[in-house]
């Protein structure tokens, strides 16, 4: 079981500082749009699509990496206060209320570090806390709110009759809404251009999961996948977001030709399911390390998409394949059973030793049943599950020693249950 | 039967679980039986066209204790979400053959996921309702989601659901929400002619029985309102807004009126009496509904459109109602009321009309804390 180590012991490392460039680059253009004006859109991660607001060289804006960073950084609590102080409740959405309090701080604009949008495209596949959210920026902005509805996947793992239509006559709406931004006319074969970007972005995503079937895996696709996860949702159908996914499958690749894993031991393989607490990034995941568990695949590093399904954006069916996308090909607009079947597969095409589900309070699309999936894993599954409950942006959810007593619990048991198992079939064998 | 009677009458009836109240709609209609609806709206045409009961599932308040659900739902999760899954754990679905939800919020969504893999025998439909209005493409969409509830209901049931059969509910239930408008319009005019305890019984309770059945019921509580003329008190119009998906316990309604306002207009039930006027059928039925959907709902935290944003809905039932404040009554943990709370906050400071909120749950059984905050904030509007 003892694997080889990595020479980088800050196994952040390669991938890490190649994706910290091309995202602190886009921050860059944000900071100059923020003060030259020049056009931007506010957009939604889940679902998104970026390539047609990229064809018209409008920036995107994702209000979610804003509220991510606010968190990861620890600046999000005097925001969620400030977002409190105007009305929000303490059960609203921290991500929502962050964003906010940091708008009203004068976040957003000239001085700040993110534009005024042009526009919001209200894209909000799956999270119907995201159209409350995108209207008070409108209102906040008077800018013109453009609405996608993307109807929710309700029968298995497809669209019903006329949900492809619906979301596609709504992409004509945004792009002549673009146009009209802009000034400029619709280039399709810019936009199949982009796809391009974007299919062979999505084909480096799928391939570095892929990696993670290895033993030892060469990164954490939950602490670590947020490094492909800027460049796959935000920087989607850019060179320089394929180019990194080319450069991030070289470095795995090599990784695993080596024998080398994440960690100097990888003793346990976990999936995970949930966003994790960013306000405690590096707590959070310490607790993990300590018992040398690798998390192989996770579900929330899906919210862009299920590309490692097989998905990949088409440019010979440009609109329709952006429309599919939004509507079937990513984690937030299916059910949670959907969702139950997706973890299935992790758990055995990842040959993972068990379920981790971090519920937190913010986000009742993730969290609101993670009962029923701890229920289902565990007792018509017998995979081995733990829940453990704080936030992803509010501190003062998240509580340290009942976290690290619940996590060390669990893998004692899960120690202790492959020791057992071990003598067992010793002593079966003779 | 008197206006107490039926409010007595109604009364019991919200005393039942969907399951009773479908066994007593048998007593006079032996081959019928429920089909569900979560709240907010549902096209209960197509249900009844069905030769179904259409069933408001409004949770079980303190009718059953929760001792499945919790462990299914953290504690952060609302009442009625609970409540309704206990609901479905315990099987207690007798004479019922399914349940419709909508798209009105992430819980309400995971909830329907739950019930289909925990009551895998029973019809479990998710409705996509459009949350946009003004696309070119949104009435075939609106019309094509509805035609698809249309057909895997008759699938379910085994028997088809005409044309003919839905415009006839539809003329059924535009009667149904024409008399409760008419309800509504005398408690405006005539304050005090029905406590909004008693209307809020008699228009849920419609819920809980055949329309046709609760038509004779409306026309006679509405002409015993008309005789009613209870003497003016002091007290403060208001507004009830944030109760449109999960109920409210009736004693806070009680205690609202009770501690010195009169409620002239409300979101309670309002996925049961959702447009605004007649729907004409037109020889399509279908294609109304849909029409409907998109052109003459009343506003609502769950259905958005921001050509005729809420805040205006808002100000407009305040003006409409002669109200002089708002008394917001958002379900714990609700996220569509408390988010909308904001923008309605921030509008109705600008005009200068005082508000107040009361967050409630089922299980709420003290209303001392709630009676206080109402008589503070009457008082000092009255005695100004």
């Amino acid at each position: 079981m003892s694997t080889a180590v990595a020479d980088v012991k800050d196994y952040r490392g390669r991938v890490h500082n190649l994706s910290s460039r091309i995202m602190t680059d886009w921050m860059t253009q944000l900071k100059q749009a923020a003060a030259s004006g020049s056009p931007s859109a506010y957009l939604m991660i889940s679902g998104n699509c970026v390539e047609i607001l990229r064809c018209f060289d409008i920036l995107p804006v994702f209000p979610e990496i804003n509220a991510l960073q606010l968190a990861i950084r620890k600046k999000s609590l005097p925001y969620i206060i400030k977002a409190e102080e105007i009305g929000y409740a303490s059960d609203n959405c921290a991500y929502v209320k962050a964003d906010i309090g940091f708008t009203l701080s004068g976040g957003v604009g000239k001085d700040g570090n993110i534009p005024v949008p042009s526009m919001i495209v209200c894209n909000f596949v799956g999270c119907n806390v995201y159209i409350k959210w995108f209207e008070h920026c409108a209102a906040m902005f008077n800018c013109p709110l453009v609405m996608i509805d993307v109807p929710f996947v309700r029968e298995g793992d497809r669209p019903c009759p006329g949900d492809v239509a619906y979301v596609m006559s709504q992409l004509y709406d945004l792009i002549h809404q673009c146009e009209e931004l802009t000034g400029r006319k619709f280039d399709i074969d810019k936009l199949r251009e982009i796809m391009r970007h974007s299919a062979r972005a999505e084909e480096g995503w799928t391939r570095c999961k892929d990696l993670c079937k290895r033993r030892p895996a060469p990164f954490d696709a939950y602490f670590d996948s947020i490094n492909m996860m800027g460049p796959i949702n935000a920087l989607r159908g850019t060179r320089e977001a394929a180019d990194f996914f080319d450069a991030a499958v070289l470095e795995y690749e090599e990784m695993v030709q080596r024998g080398e894993g994440v960690l100097p031991e990888e003793k346990f393989r976990i999936v995970t399911e949930g966003p994790p607490p960013y306000p405690y990034y590096r707590n959070f995941r310490s607790l993990f390390e300590t018992w040398g568990a690798v998390a192989v695949q996770s579900t929330y590093s899906t919210v862009g998409g299920t590309w490692e399904f097989g998905f990949r954006h088409d440019p010979d069916r440009p609109l329709e394949s952006i429309a599919e996308q939004m509507l079937v090909h990513n984690l937030c607009n299916r059910t949670l059973t959907e969702r139950y079947a997706q973890i299935r597969r992790y758990v055995e095409e990842w040959d993972a030793d068990a379920l981790v589900i971090h519920s937190i309070k913010s986000c009742r699309l993730f969290s609101a049943g993670q009962g029923d999936m701890r229920e289902y894993f565990t007792k018509e599954l017998g995979v081995l599950t733990l829940m453990v409950e704080s936030d992803l942006e509010d501190p003062r959810y998240y509580a340290e020693a009942q976290m690290k007593n619940r996590i060390d619990a669990f893998f004692e048991a899960l120690q202790y249950k492959r020791i057992r198992g071990a003598a067992h079939a010793a002593a079966a064998k003779g | 039967m008197n206006y107490d009677a039926i409010v007595q009458h109604c009364r019991e009836l919200l005393e039942m679980l969907p399951a009773q109240a479908v066994a007593r709609a048998r007593e006079k209609h032996p081959d019928v039986r429920g089909l569900a609806v979560f709240p907010v709206y549902a096209p209960v045409e197509i249900i009844h066209a069905a030769k179904l009961m259409p069933v408001g599932l409004f949770g079980v308040g303190n009718k059953l204790e929760i001792s499945h659900a919790d462990s299914r739902f953290q504690s952060f999760i609302c009442s009625i979400a609970k409540s309704t899954l206990e609901l479905f754990l315990r099987n207690e679905t007798d004479g019922i053959e399914g349940v419709v939800f909508s798209s009105i919020c992430d819980v309400a969504r995971n909830l329907a996921s739950l019930v289909k893999r925990n009551a895998p025998q029973l019809l479990v439909e998710y409705l996509h309702l459009p949350q946009n209005m003004g696309n070119s493409g949104s009435a075939a969409y609106t019309r094509a989601e509805f035609e698809r509830f249309r057909t895997n209901l008759a699938a379910h049931i085994q028997r088809p659901i005409t044309d003919a059969s839905i415009a006839a509910s539809l003329d059924v239930y535009n009667k149904v929400r024409h008399l409760i408008r008419a309800l509504y319009a005398r408690r405006k005019e005539h304050p005090g002619s029905i406590p909004t305890a008693d209307l809020y019984a008699v228009v849920q309770a419609g819920t809980r029985m055949m329309p046709e059945d609760y038509l004779p019921i409306l026309e006679a509580f509405l002409s015993e309102a008309r005789r009613r003329n209870p003497r003016p008190r002091d007290s403060v119009h208001v507004v009830l807004e944030g109760a449109f998906c999960e109920q409210p316990p009736a004693l806070l309604i009680d205690t609202i009126e009770g501690a010195g306002c009169q409620i002239k207009d409300d979101d309670l039930v309002v996925g049961f009496r959702w447009f605004q006027e007649h729907v004409g059928c037109n020889g399509d039925a279908m294609g109304a509904l849909a029409e409907a959907y998109l052109h003459c709902s009343v506003y609502s935290s769950v259905r958005h459109d921001w050509r005729h944003r809420r805040t205006e809905g808002l100000l407009r039932r305040v003006q409409d109602a002669g109200a002089a404040a708002v008394v917001f009554t958002p379900a714990k943990f609700c996220e569509p009321a408390l988010l909308d709370y904001v923008p309605f906050v921030e509008v109705l400071d600008k005009n200068k009309i005082p508000h107040i909120k009361l967050e409630f749950e089922e299980k709420m059984w003290t209303f001392e804390a709630s009676r206080t905050e109402v008589e503070t904030f009457s008082e000092s509007m009255l005695f100004e």
